[in-house]
């Protein structure tokens, strides 16, 4: 009876682990449901390549708002990417541990900061500034940017300060024996060991740029339209589906999440890239 | 001509002293910035009168309550399915094909970006299932967007626990289940709130997903098939709708305090935990 019983929550526990793949399942098929029959109606090309997006008279090109999430995400990672990497580095090889213990977490709560509280700082202090030093609305791909590069430190920082510090410390010890200085066994060894890792916190940092909505929305200008600047407004993927979800039916509706299924797919590609570099590190060691 | 190590190794830790001290500058700059600006318009009044005229006028009471509830919901949502899948993981069966592919599931869920959350509650809760805007709707749709840290931070705290606690235990004659239930699942406790803590101030943080899916409305609700308007909502409307940027700022300062706080008791209770265990 006892031994029943045991049986029974093995199989009910083993039914709920399924949950959060079967979640995953249950939304990439109701989004593929809901966008696939559309880029079939209206063609992959006339989606994806053409520069007129007008739902009103049927047209649904979102070539510009590829670009200029593109733009927006290598933007976001210029910034984000050396800035957290460098942190990373810093924080593990070059400050004592009980600080490092201190900093860490505290640049952790950055990653708890909303997302609307970003784009808020940047329409009422990036944007005005670069409005008078650079000209143009503001509101821009380089506003954007900026503004996504710092939501990502915290992504970036955390995975390769974990990335870094997976590396023995005989590597350390056998590169300062021969004589180098601490910076010489960072950069010719402790990176080059620890490499996977940093990519991965990269490229995992890219996907949450890519992803990013109601910072974007507020920030960016929202303008349909190919930039020719960095300071030119823009409208990403992303902020294409929040903008018109409220108003849109019919298909017009199927255009947006036709564009979540566009996103979906990169950041998917994107994050299995990421996963795999985690992965492969794990099974070195 | 070669620059000596030296002198490089100076260049070096300035540059990346200086992006460290940067990052944190930043950080620093965003949170006192927003309090600085908030604060000064937060009060009782202010707390616990419902908004009016929109939001240009009164306080916040009923956002205050939406995020109170909406978080709530989806945590208890999560919380048995997720601490469910870390035990069978870590308790119920080792590394097989299958697991990997169940660890892969969670992996790439947390990866999804939160619009395409909200697309699925929208199109899922609030149309298929004809539940309409409301708290439940939200409340799923946020579930499913905390799952992962829910089980991350759980199969964490549960395989911190010494595998002697576990033999004691069967030794005594106690079955898998039951170790599970009295010994292992009451010492990973502080790990797996600490998972939920998270998760809260993920969830209070979150707009995106909430917006499409518990919809925005400022009345109280009554029960779960009512619509709410959570904090974050109502900060994204006053402040694009250009509403009232005092009000945006102070709800802004109240948002990201709840936020702070909540992350700040996570670290906490992480911390404990991690040194009971190094005793």
């Amino acid at each position: 009876m006892r031994l029943n019983g045991e049986k029974i929550v093995k199989y009910s526990l083993m039914l709920v682990a399924f949950s959060a793949l079967a979640s995953l399942l249950l939304i990439a098929v109701f989004i593929l449901k809901e966008g696939v029959p559309f880029m079939i109606k209206v063609g992959l090309k006339d989606f994806l390549l053409s520069s007129h997006w007008d739902p009103q008279v049927g047209k649904f090109g979102i070539y510009p708002m590829i670009i200029a999430s593109l733009y927006v995400t290598l933007g976001a990672m210029l910034i984000g990417a050396p800035l957290g990497v460098a942190g990373a580095i810093f924080l593990n090889e070059f400050v004592p541990k009980p600080v490092m213990r201190v900093i860490k977490p505290t640049i952790e709560l950055l990653a708890g900061i909303p997302s609307v509280v970003f784009g808020f700082l940047g329409v009422m202090v990036l944007a005005p500034m670069i409005r008078s030093t650079m000209g143009g609305p503001g509101l821009s791909v380089l506003a954007a940017a900026v503004i996504l590069g710092i939501m990502v430190l915290p992504t970036v920082i955390s995975i390769s300060t974990d990335a870094i510090a997976a590396v023995p410390n005989s590597y350390r010890e056998g590169a300062l024996a021969l004589g180098a200085t601490r910076w010489q066994s960072v950069h010719m060894v402790i990176i080059k060991a620890a490499r996977s890792g940093i990519i991965a916190s990269i490229i995992l940092a890219m996907g949450r740029a890519l992803g990013e909505t109601m910072a974007v929305i507020m920030v960016a200008g929202n303008t349909v339209k190919i930039p020719q600047s960095v300071t030119d407004p823009v409208r990403t993927l992303t902020a294409n589906i929040a903008l018109e979800m409220n108003n849109a039916t019919g298909l017009a509706r199927e255009a947006l999440f036709a564009t979540g299924v566009v996103l979906f797919v990169v950041i998917m590609i994107l994050n299995a890239i990421a996963l795999s570099a985690i992965k492969n590190k794990v099974r070195k060691k | 001509m070669r620059i000596p190590p030296k002198i490089t190794q100076a260049i070096a830790v300035t540059i990346l002293g200086t992006a460290t001290f940067l990052t944190v500058a930043i950080l620093i700059f965003i949170i006192g910035f927003v309090l600085s600006k908030g604060l000064p318009g937060v009060n009782a009044e202010f707390l616990f009168s419902a908004p009016k005229d929109m939001g240009r006028a009164g306080g916040i009471f009923t956002t205050l309550v939406g995020t109170l509830l909406l978080p709530l919901l989806a945590v208890s949502i999560a919380l048995p399915l997720g601490v469910g899948t870390a035990v069978y993981l870590c308790e119920y069966t080792r590394e097989t094909q299958l697991t990997r592919a169940l660890r892969f599931g969670t992996d790439c869920l947390a990866g999804i970006p939160s619009i395409i959350f909200g697309l699925f509650g929208f199109i899922f809760f609030v149309v298929m299932l004809k539940m309409g805007w409301c708290l439940l709707s939200g409340g799923l749709t946020l579930a499913i967007m905390v799952l992962p840290t829910i089980i991350r931070t759980s199969e964490e705290a549960i395989r911190s626990v010494p595998n002697p606690y576990r033999e004691v235990s069967f030794s005594l004659g106690a079955t898998r289940w039951e170790t599970v239930l009295k010994v292992v699942l009451p010492n990973a406790l502080p790990g797996i709130v600490t998972g939920v803590m998270l998760a809260i101030g993920r969830s209070i943080g979150e707009t995106a997903a909430v917006i499409f899916t518990a919809g925005s409305s400022l009345r109280m609700p009554s029960s779960v098939f009512d619509s709410v308007r959570t904090m974050s909502v109502h900060f994204y409307i006053l402040a694009t709708e250009g509403i009232s940027d005092e009000k945006a700022y102070a709800t802004a300062a109240v948002l990201i305090l709840s936020v702070l706080l909540v992350n700040l008791a996570a670290y906490g209770m992480m911390h404990r935990f991690i040194s009971r265990r190094a005793k």
